[in-house]
């Protein structure tokens, strides 16, 4: 099923952006190989230039390696995983502070709030 | 393959279809070619597949001036519905297969199996969007150096759209093809677009990257368009 794009953010930094999501998830296990960058523009629907530059962007950032003549392989490497994890932590609660901060929610209401809904009570 | 464009103007009667253009393209890219309904942009596909000629300018094929066999080269798909109704959908991949060298039988008989198309169904049977996608089968099934598509989703629902999108990037060959597509619906084919070309009423008023409108402008390909028709109008 070809995929929806944000419309000002590059293409590619989105796809990057669903793998490394996608292995965080544990969807796309650490040493497995991702699919052929033609299966994924058909997956994706998108050009396979762009599929191709998400890859080298992936290459760059150290998440992944091109093994000559097999593909594209996630790196099996436990530390990756654990950072993946951490940036995703980090890139969702910063968005969600902001936006309660933007509705005029102090932090220590913040604080409150959440371990209300943790515990399941309502506000 | 190159496909190049220099100073071309085309007239029908006294109106001007394009004026004074400049183009290049080249293998291995997918390029839009974006505008509104009666932009030239239809006129700039029949330049290249050789159905019309310029009043001024040079339209070429690797540096050779476009004739009446460029269709050799060209997989033309038209926005008009052209097949013979009495024809059964293998009849049309049949004929086809008799005029052009080029037509992959087997690529052809793959393509209507994934397009779930009935070989022995009469064409004149057939409902929109399975004529649609028989047109695509015939264009596809060339192993042409240029395939230029007009308005290939128009009044196609959005399964068939995305059907027709996955077909395009499992058999077009990128080491060695230059794909052309023409249309007004934008947002729906950006993500399959290299670069993005706007023509509005005769003139090309832009050419760039989708990658860089994004990086670099933050825009999308539609919202580029909007800006360079707005900036063009301007003037």
């Amino acid at each position: 099923m070809p995929t929806e794009f944000e419309s000002s953010k590059p293409i590619y930094m989105q796809i990057v952006d669903r793998i490394n999501f996608n292995i965080v998830q544990g969807k796309q296990p650490l040493g497995e190989k991702l699919p052929s960058v033609r299966e994924m523009a058909v997956q994706m629907g998108v050009n396979p230039n762009t599929i191709q530059r998400a890859y080298s962007e992936l290459e760059r950032m150290n998440i992944v390696e091109t093994r000559r003549g097999q593909g594209t392989f996630v790196l099996d490497d436990t530390k990756l995983l654990i950072e993946l994890r951490r940036s995703y932590q980090t890139e969702i609660i910063n968005t969600f502070v902001e936006s309660m901060l933007e509705i005029g929610v102090s932090k220590e209401d913040m604080v409150k709030i959440l371990s209300q809904h943790l515990k399941g009570e309502k506000q | 393959m190159t496909i190049q464009l220099q100073n071309v103007t085309k007239k029908y009667g006294k109106d001007f279809a394009l004026r004074n253009v400049n183009l290049n393209f080249e293998k291995g890219k997918i390029y839009g070619l974006v505008g509104p309904n009666g932009s030239g942009k239809s006129t700039t596909l029949k330049l290249i597949s050789g159905l019309v000629f310029p009043n001024s300018g040079v339209v070429s094929l690797n540096d050779e001036a476009i004739s009446r066999k460029s269709s050799e080269k060209v997989a033309y798909l038209t926005e008009l519905d052209m097949f013979y109704d009495a024809f059964k959908v293998k009849d049309v991949v049949d004929f086809y297969n008799s005029q052009f060298q080029d037509f992959n039988y087997e690529k052809a008989q793959i393509l209507l199996k994934e397009m779930k198309l009935d070989p022995n169904k009469k064409v004149k049977f057939l409902s929109k969007g399975n004529r649609g996608r028989l047109k695509l089968v015939t264009t596809l099934s060339r192993e042409a150096e240029v395939i230029l598509l007009d308005e290939p989703f128009s009044g196609l629902d959005p399964m068939v759209r995305d059907a027709i999108v996955q077909s395009l990037l499992q058999y077009i060959d990128f080491d060695n093809q230059i794909l052309l597509i023409a249309t007004h619906e934008i947002a729906e084919i950006e993500p399959l677009l290299d670069e993005a070309i706007a023509i509005y009423y005769g003139d090309v008023i832009g050419q760039e990257k989708v990658e860089v409108m994004r990086e670099e402008l933050g825009l999308s390909v539609l919202q580029w368009f909007k800006q360079i028709v707005a900036k063009n109008e301007e003037e």
